[in-house]
């Protein structure tokens, strides 16, 4: 199990009062939620601040923490003393906190039952389990043509004995053809278990795309650029373009300027009723003049074609 | 022996979705009360004009499910849920255009 530096996540000293804590976990809370912060490691970074200020918040929990003294290291190897919280008097709960993805550390420490975690739980009544959120990045293959995937998500679970834990939760999912960025699956009743007896909450998978080398999704669109030279715009071509689909043959007009978008009906994401197109965007290259010979060509064809591309 | 895998087939939310009140109360699990305020709001604007009528779309499903976690987490109350929602669809949009 690794130490957790809860001070270090939430950038404060270890004298900060109570005030500073709440004060620092808020805007960093703004700073890194989810749905704020599109960066990678927003999710994993707030779960951290969140977990650290589920303990730091809590004076018994914070004094507790505090014992193992400052010489831990964020990372480091760790084990907890045995005993470790003999002497504290833990009277708080949860205040509303997600535990869900916590780390071992917090489990351990504070996790399995202690600080009267999750003991409203035990009780009797029946209701539906909660709605579940969750966002699976694809490939735009596996979206272009619907696929099968197979994905892991981490769900808390309490025990018979009223402990939280954690556990993977695997799914297999079909992912329809056609599917666009932003929009969920809905998978009914594989939300977290009812409360006694009552149905499960549903699980809701929200889409989002890997980034691809070639090409890049705006709704059912699909945007690629290809580069030609310049006597392929000139005098028209036809050209292999890749898309989701595989190579196709495309017509290049001639004439074509660069930034020229030309599309290719149909092949973006598609779905029975729905249809996405690609948008193939002209880049065109302009050969370096290296050799006498080519740079004489160059001189050649501005007196041939004299041209002021700035005027319009 | 191998093991057959069965692959759940979900509902897709996607852009064709249209829901009524009683549908998307269930998929978010939230009070037709609440969703009241959502519109009073300007935080969803669902198609049809009574309650009975209403139609909402899988916009609006995501709108709700952010704004559920940003009360959640950040404790923004709606003016400023629907605030947020639409400066985030704004920064999407230019971010979108920007990527080009």
């Amino acid at each position: 199990m690794e130490f957790k530096d809860y001070y270090e996540t939430l950038g404060i000293k270890r004298d900060a009062s109570q005030d500073q804590v709440k004060q620092a976990y808020r805007r960093l809370a703004r700073k890194f939620h989810p749905d704020v912060n599109k960066s990678a490691g927003a999710e994993a970074k707030f779960k951290d601040i969140g977990e650290a200020y589920e303990v730091l918040k809590d004076p018994e929990k914070r004094a507790a923490y505090d014992k193992f003294g400052a010489n831990w290291k964020e990372g480091q190897e760790f084990k907890p003393p045995p005993n470790w919280d003999a002497g504290f008097e833990f009277s708080g709960g949860f205040t509303g906190a997600d535990q869900q993805g916590f780390s071992d550390f917090f489990e351990e420490l504070f996790g399995r039952g202690r600080f009267g975690a999750a003991g409203r739980r035990t009780s009797s009544f029946r209701m539906q389990g909660e709605n579940q959120h969750a966002k699976i990045v694809i490939r735009l293959e596996d979206a272009y043509l619907g696929s099968t995937q197979t994905i892991t998500l981490t769900r808390a679970t309490v025990d018979e004995s009223g402990h939280v834990r954690t556990q993977p939760h695997t799914l297999h999912v079909t992912i329809p053809k056609g599917i666009t960025a932003g929009q969920h699956i809905r998978l009914e009743g594989q939300g977290s278990p009812g409360i006694g007896g009552g149905p499960n909450g549903d699980l809701y998978l929200e889409i989002a795309f890997a980034d691809h080398p070639l090409f890049h999704a705006e709704g059912r669109d699909i945007h690629s650029v290809v580069a030609l030279t310049p006597w392929e715009a000139a005098l028209g071509a036809t050209v292999t373009v890749p898309t989701l689909g595989g190579n196709v043959e495309m017509k290049i007009p001639a004439g074509t300027q660069g930034g020229k978008v030309l599309r290719l009906k149909g092949r973006g994401l598609s779905t029975a009723s729905k249809r996405g197109d690609h948008y193939v965007t002209i880049r065109i290259i302009v050969p370096e003049a290296k050799t006498e010979e080519q740079k004489k060509l160059y001189r050649e064809m501005a007196r041939i074609m004299p041209v002021n591309p700035r005027t319009s | 022996m191998r093991k057959e895998v069965i692959y759940l087939t979900g509902t897709l939310l996607d852009e064709e979705l249209e829901c009524s009140l009683a549908d998307i109360c269930r998929y978010c699990n939230i009070s037709a009360a609440l969703v009241q305020e959502m519109i009073d709001e300007g935080l969803l604007c669902p198609r049809g004009h009574d309650p009975k009528e209403w139609r909402f779309s899988a916009l609006e499903l995501r709108r709700i499910q952010v704004t559920l976690r940003l009360q959640r987490d950040l404790r923004v109350n709606l003016p400023g849920c629907a605030l947020v929602l639409d400066l985030l669809e704004e920064l999407e949009d230019l971010r979108r255009r920007r990527g080009r």
